[in-house]
């Protein structure tokens, strides 16, 4: 071992104390974290990428269902949740912003702010969903909705179900790991030398937005 | 140190045994915690070793079935599920992890000087992905098991009333565990390269693995959310892929074959990486078209993602998408023509050491170019709608995807164990294996060739009587395969506690990873390396390494190194 250390120290004088020791330098590992971080927003976007092929398939075959099943999502209700996802955004860069500046206090309140934006959309999207299991509108065997005779409506909802529904179970996610971070923030472990695991939180929920953004006009404005 | 040479300076004064890896920390649980990419790669190795040989039992179970045109131990529906968990466990278990994640964690980082992967805590985590997939997959194995063939076809897979749910979970979460492990290594090879190791000086190993990786992150999510789809129309009836709700089965046979096809890349690949690393040692001689061979592997990665409409000849595609989709098809037939021909070229003129890793170099290259040769005649549309579902298309996969796959994973397995464990294994038992797989292998498929071509549906639990000459003969050479492997098992776990100790360099290869000692210690080397030199470099004066006795029978060893270990 003692030749190792020897070895590793060679060449670089201050060590970080966040710095792993397999990495050269502190902006070695955060090139890293946010290289692994795009890659994994890549498999996000292919994942969902299945669904939107599903959407698009299903859409050219069944364009009267689509054009119907959209007038009966709630719009007021889509364009809340998409005013409340984009500011979100907006206060996550603030936190991020607020760590870099050395201000905790605000930092973590923003984070906050974020998170609870985040619940805040999943509680506006249960409303929605309440109210398509009322109307007898879930997908596959369960559909008994009369309102819309278009053929293919059934596949409408069964797409809209599975895509709203993964991208809901990616804002659950997106929310705990914002609580995480809210917490670990407070605690003090992020500051302007140290503040990728903020930045790679940020990532993901700006991910988790954009994909809204593609979905709330192809669901609910066709 | 710059020379692959051990400097005296290095060994230890006292008799003790020197702290590696294997005994720096002992108990179990220095093992489920660890971070060291080489103990992870380790335990990947024993995971997929068990998933073999179970996958194994399986097979042979079916080829035991098989040899009588009606029933011989089993009943169709035990047959159906038999097939569907060959394929399940071979795949999902053992050919997609097996050299990526065993031993490219073990070697990769090694390969470029870095102490360990980019991410350990994410690599250790993917052996626990695995883990709970393989368990999930297992527990519907036993309460039921699934009768759909890997493929897992919608509408069949959505209305049987067999266990498929927990084997598709299991699938969808051993795809966390690759995408983890190929995110892992793009980093790794990314940022942690040693000083002036560029990416023309990185070993071929790592191009290759690197191509792989870009497929595991590229394609698996696909794989994940159709199979996510698929259990939710089972489970749900969502009507995604039913025809009764407006569903179509074949969006789920796009979505699942633009996953399939580019993942026969994900086992063929690492084949690849594999023997591009040991030609060069086993040939003596410098890497013949090193650029040639690199780039080719990221041209497969990329051509393979718009092959996979071949698998659709006969589900409807119009004509003119199934000729685009068989040239592109043949494009892969010319990437991988590359990579033989620079092989190949390596060889000429080399001075061959028949070592065991060698001679399943030679069984690979068969298998690729017959295996290879067979899928062009697949890709033409025309030929492949005769052959569509015959053992025609078994015999080929298995030729070019199982047999590449596992003459590399036992190649790899024989040219690093010396490195793993300190310790050597007997050659000659290693050459009689090598040649019962090489045999055994033919022995069983070549027959299937034949069968498919006269017409012998796969799948099929009974068959007509005057298929059975054939049948039989596959499983006469099912069980000479069998018989290796379970010599294999038995040499190996010998050497493991009594075989030869060897020095840091047994083949005399001019690979990074052999300047370490072996096994390594904990961090990998026990000086700071410095890349002088092109990897699979053999013509430098005086740099060669050469072989050592332990490994080559007593012929053609520089004397001095032995005292030195
Ligand atoms: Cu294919």
């Amino acid at each position: 071992m003692a030749e190792h250390v020897e070895a590793h120290e060679h060449g670089h004088e201050e060590h970080h104390p966040r710095l792993q020791h397999h990495f050269q330098d502190m902006r070695t590992q955060q090139h890293a974290a946010r290289l692994g971080m795009w890659l994994f927003l890549a498999t996000e976007i292919l994942l969902f990428g299945g669904l939107f092929c599903a959407y698009s398939y299903y859409r050219t075959l069944f364009p009267e269902a689509w054009k119907e099943c959209s007038k009966h999502l709630n719009r007021p209700f889509g364009l809340l949740e998409t005013f409340d996802l984009i500011t979100s955004s907006f206060t996550m860069v603030l936190a991020i912003h607020f760590t870099r500046i050395g201000n905790r206090k605000l930092s973590v309140l923003m984070l906050l702010a974020t998170a609870t934006m985040g619940f805040g959309f999943l509680g506006l999207h249960g409303y929605e969903y309440y109210h398509e299991w009322l109307e007898g509108a879930l997908p596959g065997k369960y559909y008994h909705f009369e309102e819309v005779t278009a053929t293919g409506a059934p596949m409408f909802y069964a797409v809209y179900f599975l895509m709203t529904g993964l991208h809901s179970a990616h804002v659950f996610i997106g929310g705990v790991v914002l609580l995480v971070l809210t917490y670990l923030t407070a605690k003090g472990n992020y500051d302007a030398s140290y503040d990728h695991p903020l930045d790679l939180g940020g990532l993901y929920w700006h991910l988790v937005d954009l994909i809204w953004i593609f979905l709330f006009p192809l669901l609910y404005l066709v | 140190m710059s020379s692959p040479s051990p400097s005296p300076t290095t060994t230890p004064a006292v008799p003790v045994e020197p702290k590696n890896y294997l005994n720096c920390e002992t108990g179990v649980r220095s093992w489920l915690l660890t971070r060291d990419h080489k103990r992870i790669g380790l335990m990947f190795l024993a995971c997929v070793t068990a998933a073999l040989f179970l996958g194994g039992l399986f097979a042979m179970l079916i080829r035991i079935e098989l040899l009588t045109p009606d029933e011989t131990i089993m009943s169709a529906q035990t047959y159906n599920r038999m097939f569907t968990l060959h394929g399940v466990v071979m795949i999902f278990l053992f050919m997609i992890p097996a050299i990526p994640s065993g031993f490219g964690n073990f070697v990769l980082p090694m390969m470029i000087g870095a102490e360990d992967v980019a991410f350990p805590r994410l690599n250790l985590a993917s052996w626990y992905i695995y883990l709970a997939g393989a368990a999930f997959a297992l527990w519907g194995m036993v309460h039921g098991g699934a009768d759909t063939g890997w493929t897992f076809y919608t509408p069949y897979s959505t209305t049987t009333f067999t266990k498929v749910v927990p084997i598709l979970l299991g699938a969808f979460i051993i795809g966390f565990s690759s995408i983890a492990t190929g995110i892992n290594f793009i980093v790794t090879v990314h940022t942690m390269r040693g000083p002036g190791l560029t990416w023309n000086k990185l070993p071929l190993f790592v191009w290759s693995i690197y191509a792989t990786s870009i497929i595991q992150v590229l394609a698996t999510p696909i794989l994940g959310i159709t199979v996510l789809l698929t259990a939710i129309e089972h489970a749900f009836g969502f009507g995604i892929f039913d025809p009764a709700h407006g569903g179509d089965p074949v969006l789920f046979q796009h979505m699942f074959w633009f996953y399939s096809h580019p993942a026969v890349y994900i086992m063929v690949l690492p084949a690849m990486a594999v023997m591009s690393e040991i030609v060069p040692t086993f040939a003596r001689k410098n890497i013949f078209g090193y650029k040639a061979i690199a780039y080719s592997s990221v041209g497969i990665a990329l051509v393979g993602f718009f092959a996979w409409g071949h698998h659709l000849f006969t589900s409807g595609q119009s004509t003119f998408n199934a000729g685009v989709f068989g040239v592109i098809s043949m494009i892969v037939g010319v990437f991988t023509a590359i990579k033989v021909f620079n092989w190949v070229g390596t060889l000429y003129k080399g001075r061959i050491r028949f070592s065991t890793p060698f001679a399943y170099f030679c069984g690979f290259i068969y298998l690729l170019v017959f295996g290879g040769m067979t899928g062009v005649a697949l890709a033409t549309v025309s030929l492949d709608v005769h052959w569509q579902d015959t053992y025609f298309v078994i015999a080929h996969f298995h030729f070019i995807m199982v047999g590449a796959t596992l003459m590399a994973f036992l190649a790899a397995l024989h040219y690093w164990f010396p490195k793993m464990f300190g310790r050597t294994y007997s050659e000659g038992w290693g050459l009689v294996a090598a040649s019962l797989i090489i045999l055994g292998f033919n022995a069983t498929f070549i027959p299937q060739f034949l069968l498919g071509n006269a017409g012998m549906p796969r799948r099929y639990w009974s068959y007509p009587a005057e298929f059975q000459a054939l049948n039989v003969a596959s499983t006469a050479g099912a069980s000479l395969l069998a018989f290796g492997f379970l010599t294999i098992l038995v040499y190996l776990t010998i050497a493991l506690f009594y075989g030869e100790k060897v020095g840091r360099n047994p083949w005399g290869s001019r690979g990074y990873e052999w300047n370490s000692p072996s096994p390594p210690p904990k961090h990998n080397f026990d000086s700071p390396q410095v890349f002088d030199h092109p990897p699979h470099d053999y013509d430098s004066e005086g740099h060669e390494p050469e072989m050592q006795t332990e490994v080559h029978g007593g012929t053609e060893v520089h004397g001095d190194d032995g005292a030195k270990r």
